[in-house]
């Protein structure tokens, strides 16, 4: 019963903030633009050698992600702020930790359908050779953007409040992510070229680890860093 | 926030001072017994007797940051603002020792594996910490408001402490070239003594070095809490 409840609210939440996105649609456009355009300048970085930029593909793409992800975080509690939207939130009933699920979903849902679109590009631009095991493929982008829109959510909710927050967001960010990261660029790298070492099974099972421990984590959190 | 007096008082030097002379002394007894009293390395030399702060400066930050997450657990247990404080100045010991270990053992590495950095397991989750850690630091910086500031950190700083394992796991699985651990039972019995006594030096260092930057913070805070009565118009 107390559970519905809850999940009802994590909808509501998350529908309201991808409602906000849709009617605005700048906010993604400019994000999937962003995240083109780090791509670009990646190959620049390392081509014009075609197999050098095919190796650099995996770090290339989930980096790319990175930096266009961290800016719709920042968005999720802005369109609040602005509004004085979060204080009204806050005073609702129900517990604290279904606006962090609702506003995590949001933000995966967001980054889920920039990813998609990035990866696509990537693929084409840096020549990449879909694998047979795509559908593993997918499962890592899946993972490791959870890991990403989890501690990306919950970071974004103090960094957003504070002075400096576009400093202060990536700054806190990146050095947390760096298991997520490494375990989601490896994978990807490993399933690109065929998986040969079998090594992407390893790197997956500690992605999957790292999301539930920050998902359990950041959730217990949340009702700590909200409030204040 | 709060407009009343702090309802605790500031603590004073009282005689740490001299328990701040005790470990300094401490450190050199430790670095004189080292220096002369341990067996040049077989391969290494006399570059050897870098161990003697290299090692005891990476165990006491781990103390350290053990120290950081004891303090953080307890203020979002008791949300008494001394134990932020005590954490803050844990975390800014810390990240010093951290700091101090990684240049050290760069310096250590240059001549024993000829190259200033390697993308070694420990290194780099050493240096992940660091990062980490200025990220506390700098959160502190830009929130002005104590309680959030204080509840904010503590939420950082353990989960900061949660990713230390995860983060070593991690760079180990992708690439490892560090020596493996050393122990009593691996070294030359006349490095244990030395190393030991160093590691104790440090600790009091350590516990010094918090125990002044608590004393700062606290002045702070009691002196922000008066301006701000001031300021209100109180007596």
């Amino acid at each position: 019963m107390a559970l519905s409840h809850d999940w009802r609210r994590v909808r509501a939440i998350a529908w309201k903030d991808l409602t906000t996105e849709r009617r605005s649609k700048a906010g993604f456009n400019g994000v999937v633009a962003l995240g083109v355009t780090i791509l670009l300048l990646f190959g620049f970085a390392m081509g014009p050698d075609t197999q050098a930029i095919r190796d650099a593909a995996a770090g290339a793409l989930w980096l790319a992600a990175l930096f266009s992800a961290v800016l719709a975080f920042n968005r999720s509690y802005q369109v609040e702020l602005e509004g004085g939207a979060l204080d009204a939130l806050l005073l609702y009933p129900g517990a604290r930790w279904t606006i962090f699920a609702g506003k995590l979903l949001a933000n995966l849902a967001f980054v889920g359908l920039m990813l998609v679109i990035v990866v696509l590009v990537g693929i084409v631009l840096f020549q990449v050779t879909v694998p047979p095991s795509w559908p593993l493929l997918v499962g890592v982008l899946a993972l490791g953007a959870t890991g990403i829109c989890t501690l990306g959510t919950f970071y974004a909710s103090m960094a957003s409040r504070s002075r400096a927050r576009e400093v202060l967001l990536p700054l806190l960010l990146f050095p947390m992510l760096v298991p997520a990261l490494l375990a989601s660029m490896q994978a990807t790298k490993a399933l690109l070229g065929g998986d040969l070492m079998h090594e992407a099974d390893a790197w997956i099972k500690l992605l999957g680890a790292y999301d539930i421990i920050f998902l359990v984590a950041t959730h217990l959190a949340f009702e700590h860093v909200i409030e204040a | 926030m709060t407009s009343s007096p702090i309802p605790w008082v500031p603590p004073k030097a009282g005689r740490w001072p001299w328990f701040g002379a005790f470990a300094i002394l401490f450190l050199i007894a430790g670095q004189v017994l080292g220096i002369a009293g341990s067996a040049p390395d077989r391969d290494m030399g006399d570059l050897e007797k870098i161990i003697y702060v290299h090692v005891p400066a990476a165990w006491v930050m781990s103390v350290t940051f053990a120290v950081v997450m004891y303090f953080s657990l307890k203020y979002l247990w008791r949300r008494d603002e001394r134990d932020d404080l005590a954490a803050a100045a844990a975390a800014e010991v810390g990240t010093l020792l951290n700091g101090l270990t990684l240049a050290l053992g760069m310096i250590f590495a240059k001549p024993t594996w000829g190259v200033w950095w390697a993308w070694d397991a420990r290194l780099t989750s050493t240096l992940v910490l660091f990062l980490i850690f200025i990220g506390y630091i700098s959160l502190r910086g830009f929130v002005d408001d104590t309680e959030r500031r204080a509840q904010w950190s503590a939420a950082v700083g353990i989960l900061g402490a949660v990713n230390v394992g995860i983060v070593y796991m991690s760079v180990r699985w992708w690439r490892t070239l560090h020596q493996m651990q050393s122990s009593p039972a691996t070294v030359d019995p006349s490095y244990v003594l030395p190393l030991r006594v160093n590691a104790f030096a440090f600790l009091f260092l350590m516990i010094y070095f918090v125990r002044r930057r608590y004393e700062a913070l606290c002045l702070d805070r009691a002196a922000e809490h008066a301006a701000e009565a001031a300021a209100l118009g109180g007596a």
